[in-house]
């Protein structure tokens, strides 16, 4: 078996409106030809859930820049100024959401929670609407957690079966990420014939990803 | 001595060997550099890993610092997810985080993540990292652009964190954060109480046995 798909395969199952998970930390860890793929399609209305929107010429940031975003859940936009641009325009709804929060929506997105109690964000504007609660003396806030009609992952290695490893800081989100969407493509570095990769080596099992391209 | 200089060569003075540290942007980049040859203090990168060191003479394109800029990992070091990231973050693995601000206040209180209507980057891992870093140190020049206060009574800046901050190290002065409000400890040299008064808005206490900073 083979999770094996072409780019042009890969673009076709994303569609306008779609809710995306996209991996990466300022552009280290993105898959960077799904998201060109995306851009080239000219996607619409679409809602990016990533730690952050890249940069203007790179990742992320291209989508944004091209205005086919209608709304971000993001830890940072710092370093695309062309977020600021259409958040501060009301071109562009932009949800700021801690890192290690957003992070932990989008676990307990994958793993069937009702989502995290953090005390980061407490007594600060990431609390205003939440639900508190109060566990042994300390306040939390409730956050709930995040799906996606689609995640797009990036990975350094892959067999057939879609078991993938990560190389370096490229890691970040993708792994929470390909257990929180309904469909995971991962866009891998060297792909190799099942049974090359040790069990004890795979970092995201293969059960989570749907369809692998070619990166 | 240049004044960020004199505040990162402080910093490095209070990180004990063996401490786990997360250096923010900025001044607080620059403690690496300070740290005595004989104290091993282990960096950690909250994009995903511990063991952060300088960037090798060709530098891994897969590993980046959370700067986005390329970085180095030392023999020891270890690689992770967003998750396990924050699980050191929140969970209170880490002795310490240094962090520049835009204000902090004498009950702790720290701004340094937004200017509402201007500067919106998000927070990034900041809000986490103050809330579970065991021990929160301030690294930032005394007064900001003409000479505005920057250690108030009371933040005017949306909040990172509410009540976390241990310490703030200028580079006039360093302040210990208590409970009972702020205490000066030690002015650096050829500073008097004085300047410290008028480039203050916050109250402070003045230890009986301030010192002279010693860099």
């Amino acid at each position: 078996m083979s999770k094996v798909i072409s780019l042009e395969q890969a673009a076709d199952k994303i569609k306008d409106s779609a809710v995306l998970m996209i991996g990466g930390f300022l552009v280290n860890g993105t898959p960077t030809r799904l998201v060109d793929a995306i851009v080239d399609r000219g996607y619409k209305n679409l809602t990016v859930i990533a730690n952050d929107t890249g940069y203007p010429d790179r990742g992320i940031g291209k989508l944004i820049v091209n205005r086919q975003a209608k709304k971000v859940i993001v830890s940072h936009v710092g370093t695309n100024s062309e977020t600021g641009r259409q958040m501060n325009a009301n071109e562009l709804e932009v949800e700021l959401s801690p890192q290690g929060t957003l992070i932990e929506r989008i676990r307990s997105g994958g793993a069937g929670l009702g989502g995290v109690l953090t005390p980061t964000g407490v007594g600060t504007v990431v609390a205003e609407g939440k639900t508190t609660v109060d566990v042994d003396g300390r306040t939390f806030l409730l956050e709930k957690p995040l799906r996606a009609d689609i995640a797009l992952i990036k990975a350094h290695k892959a067999d057939l079966e879609g078991n993938l490893i990560f190389r370096r800081s490229t890691r970040n989100f993708n792994p929470q990420m390909a257990t929180a969407a309904d469909y995971v493509i991962a866009e891998v570095e060297n792909i190799v014939p099942t049974g090359e990769i040790d069990p004890d080596e795979v970092m995201v099992p293969g059960i989570f990803v749907d369809a692998l391209i070619q990166a | 001595m240049e004044s960020r200089t004199l505040i990162a060569k402080r910093v490095a003075q209070e990180l004990k060997d063996g401490d786990v540290v997360n250096l923010g942007i900025g001044i607080p980049t620059l403690v690496a550099n300070h740290i005595p040859s004989d104290k091993r203090v282990i960096l950690h990168s909250e994009n995903g890993f511990i063991g952060l060191g300088p960037v090798e003479e060709n530098p891994d394109p897969d590993l980046a610092n959370a700067g986005g800029q390329a970085a180095g990992v030392l023999p020891g070091g270890s690689m992770f997810d967003s998750a396990m990231s924050f699980t050191i973050v929140r969970g209170g693995h880490l002795d310490a985080t240094v962090l520049g601000a835009l204000e902090v206040d004498q009950e702790g209180n720290l701004a340094n993540w937004m200017v509402p209507g201007k500067i919106v980057p998000g927070m990034g891992g900041a809000m986490d990292l103050v809330v579970g870093a065991k021990r929160v140190i301030v690294a930032m020049e005394h007064v900001g652009k003409g000479g505005v206060p920057k250690i108030m009574k009371k933040c005017n800046l949306p909040l990172t964190a509410s009540h976390e901050v241990d310490l703030i190290i200028t580079d006039l002065c360093v302040f210990e954060v208590t409970k009972q409000g702020l205490v000066l400890t030690e002015l650096a040299p050829n500073v008097t109480e004085q300047m410290i008064r008028e480039a203050t808005e916050a109250d402070y206490a003045v230890s009986p046995d301030v010192k002279k900073m010693t860099v």
